[in-house]
């Protein structure tokens, strides 16, 4: 097996990118924003694969989100309207063939979990998952052990290397609206030779999606958690409310999910959501080590919870020791609107 | 139908572990080593299926070096009717693990291949601060109390570890892509048609969840809940027998003991001494990679693991007043 040394400046990166509704999701241009890290000359492809109009729409919005794209390659096709590991496996195997690239980034959420290593063992490598930091071109740090360690993991394997990275960890830079001084070549790609063997195996049924009025819990510059402490679904509601006045996202512990109090999909942590809001507030959370994997990189924690000895207290930079149910109200009563 | 079960030895989660003097990884030199717990898990809910009826035989299944015998034998003593050890030394990641049990899924044909999956760390404050175990296939984490009390204090910022394919959340994937077969990951249930050969998972995706069905055989990796595990319980039972369908336990990192005691399938047998010494006669069969066609790559290589940036020490305050006057006057955040 050949060690490939990359001694070559020339990086081309691969973005597999996730689009809805004629956009790009926020998560997939923050892989392009590490796809910049990996070299100085890098010519970045973002890849975009799906059906119809909303696919052109979105190729468009690939085409200028960004300074470094250099090319967006559109792969359009009834097998890629719903993002399906097989036929997008499939697909970067192809492109990858054709193209070459030195890295294929994906965004850590579950769509690049989903597709990303299926696509490595395809093409033979190793893929490296979560990064938080690209070092140099083949050297990535990663988080470990519930993000209470962090490892630094060097690629010596070959081409291409293969990574989904935290996207908190690259955040998008705020860039004036419709910055069309530099809009990328679309292309589309060649899919005549698009073999079928594992496609069709598998079919998309449904989603159920919980619509809510509120920010994204991944991208709200608040975010108001609530655990174990707040007893019921009901009690939830208070929590709603005051987000609403915060103009903030509802997240939830792994306990609070359990016990059913909220859908699955607002849980913070090791096994749900990582977030990294300007304030996080927690209320009646404990603060488990998984459960702070999640928002340890929060700039300002603020925890409420009537147990003095909270494990949460730790890590918060205002803490409160005092029973949320007065607590809340009094927020919600003396809280400023929010701007 | 015959089972396969992955079980992989590791350091017993009771034992105080030592980090070698020259910090290249954990002394294993006699040192208890023992059945990685969720491989029991898994190990048990095949035991039961064959009990049950379904199932004509159980095969265990352990890769590593030449002492993963022992760990093997011990499967065996539980119930396990014969044993398969893919010798190999030096860590092995996700995609050779893949390539592995791709392989003995096309060796042996099983009707259902379950892994117990979770990364094994053990720390010892006091001692080390903080310890990794080489990990090959799968193994737990068993976290000390301390430890999920929050008041950890690394020792030692800095020693190699042998292993990263803790969390990463890809053997699953990367088999199903080897076997070209379809994949539900993440799922949180999982409904079986043997009628029409289908599957269909419930899926946690990002704002939701997903639908999908898949023709079997397929590979599904489960999310950890207590309801995922309810309703794969109700509905794995007595449905497979004439395809293959393999089901990954995912469990994540940082499961405390309390949390593993919620997420039991079920309490794993111990083995009776009878059962033991009948253990000793019953076959185990050795594979080379080389002879299951299977290059061991070994292409990252862990440079370094530090601790990661310290938060700095937060107040308490006393009352809501004082909290709404910090946040808008110290932090200016409302």
């Amino acid at each position: 097996m050949q060690k490939a040394v990359q001694l070559s400046s020339l990086a081309s990166t691969l973005v597999l990118a996730e689009h809805e509704a004629g956009f790009i999701k926020a998560a997939s241009v923050s892989a392009v924003v590490a796809a910049n890290s990996v070299s100085k000359d890098n010519s970045i492809s973002v890849l975009l694969a799906g059906s119809g109009p909303s696919l052109q729409e979105a190729a468009a919005h690939a085409a200028s989100c960004h300074p470094s794209v250099s090319q967006v390659l559109v792969a359009d096709s009834e097998k890629f309207t719903y993002p399906l590991a097989e036929p997008w496996a499939k697909l970067v195997h192809l492109v990858q063939q054709r193209g070459g690239y030195s890295h294929i980034i994906a965004p850590s959420g579950s769509f690049g979990k989903n597709i990303l290593p299926r696509a490595a063992a395809l093409l033979g490598v190793s893929p490296v998952t979560d990064v938080i930091e690209i070092l140099e071109s083949n050297l990535f740090i990663r988080p470990i052990y519930a993000g209470n360690a962090l490892c630094t993991v060097r690629n010596t394997g070959v081409d291409p290397c293969m990574m989904t990275i935290r996207s908190i960890s690259f955040p998008v830079p705020p860039t004036s609206a419709n910055s069309k001084s530099n809009v990328s070549p679309i292309s589309q790609v060649d899919l005549s030779t698009f073999s079928e063997d594992s496609v069709g195996k598998s079919r998309y049924v449904k989603q159920t999606s919980q619509n809510t009025e509120r920010p994204d819990l991944g991208n709200a510059r608040v975010v108001v958690t609530g655990g174990r402490g707040l007893k019921s679904a009901e009690n939830f509601k208070m929590l709603e409310k005051l987000a609403e006045k915060l103009g903030a996202a509802v997240g939830a512990t792994r306990a609070a999910v359990d016990q059913g109090f909220v859908p699955n999909d607002l849980q913070v942590g090791q096994t749900g959501k990582i977030v990294a809001p300007e304030l996080y507030m927690a209320f009646g959370v404990s603060g488990a080590i998984q459960h702070l994997a999640g928002m340890r990189d929060s700039k300002v924690i603020v925890a409420v919870n009537k147990d003095a000895d909270a494990p949460i207290f730790q890590v918060a930079d205002y803490g409160l020791v005092g029973d949320l149910f007065e607590v809340i109200p009094e927020l919600l009563e003396k809280l400023p609107e929010k701007k | 139908m015959k089972i396969m079960v992955a079980i992989k030895r590791v350091v017993d989660y009771a034992v105080k572990i030592r980090v070698k003097s020259d910090k290249t990884g954990v002394e294993t030199q006699n040192v208890k080593m023992s059945m990685n717990p969720f491989c029991e898990i898994a190990l048990e809910e095949a035991l039961r299926i064959k009990e049950s009826g379904l199932a004509s035989e159980v095969v265990a299944v352990t890769m590593g070096p030449a002492q993963s015998v022992d760990t093997l034998r011990t499967g065996l003593a539980m119930g396990a009717d014969r044993g398969i050890h893919v010798e190999s030394t030096g860590a092995l990641y996700p995609l050779s693990v893949a390539k592995l049990l791709k392989a003995l899924v096309e060796v042996e044909k099983p009707g259902l291949l379950i892994l117990g999956k979770q990364v094994f760390l053990n720390a010892s404050i006091r001692e080390v601060g903080f310890v990794f175990l080489p990990v090959k296939l799968h193994c737990i984490v068993a976290w000390r109390l301390r430890i999920l009390c929050g008041s950890v204090t690394f020792c030692h910022s800095r020693f190699p570890v042998k292993a990263i394919d803790d969390d990463c959340n890809q053997t699953g994937q990367m088999v199903a892509g080897l076997l070209g077969w379809p994949q539900g990951t993440f799922a949180s249930k999982v409904v079986l048609d043997k009628e029409n050969r289908v599957a269909t998972v419930e899926r946690e995706v990002d704002g939701g969840l997903e639908t999908l069905s898949l023709d079997l055989p397929a590979v599904i990796t489960l999310i950890e809940s207590p309801n995922t595990l309810s309703n794969i319980r109700c509905n794995v039972q007595g449905v497979y027998d004439s395809y293959t369908i393999l089901i990954l336990l995912i469990f994540k990192i940082g499961t405390d003991k309390a949390e593993c005691t919620d997420l039991r399938l079920n309490h794993p047998r111990y083995a009776t001494l009878p059962n033991i010494m009948k253990a000793k006669s019953k076959v185990i069969k050795k594979f080379t990679p080389q002879e299951l066609n299977v290059e061991i790559q070994s292409d990252l290589e862990v440079v370094q693991v530090t601790e990661p940036p310290k938060r700095k020490a937060g107040v308490m305050v006393s009352s809501v007043d004082e909290l709404i006057d910090k946040l808008k006057n110290e932090a200016h955040i409302i």
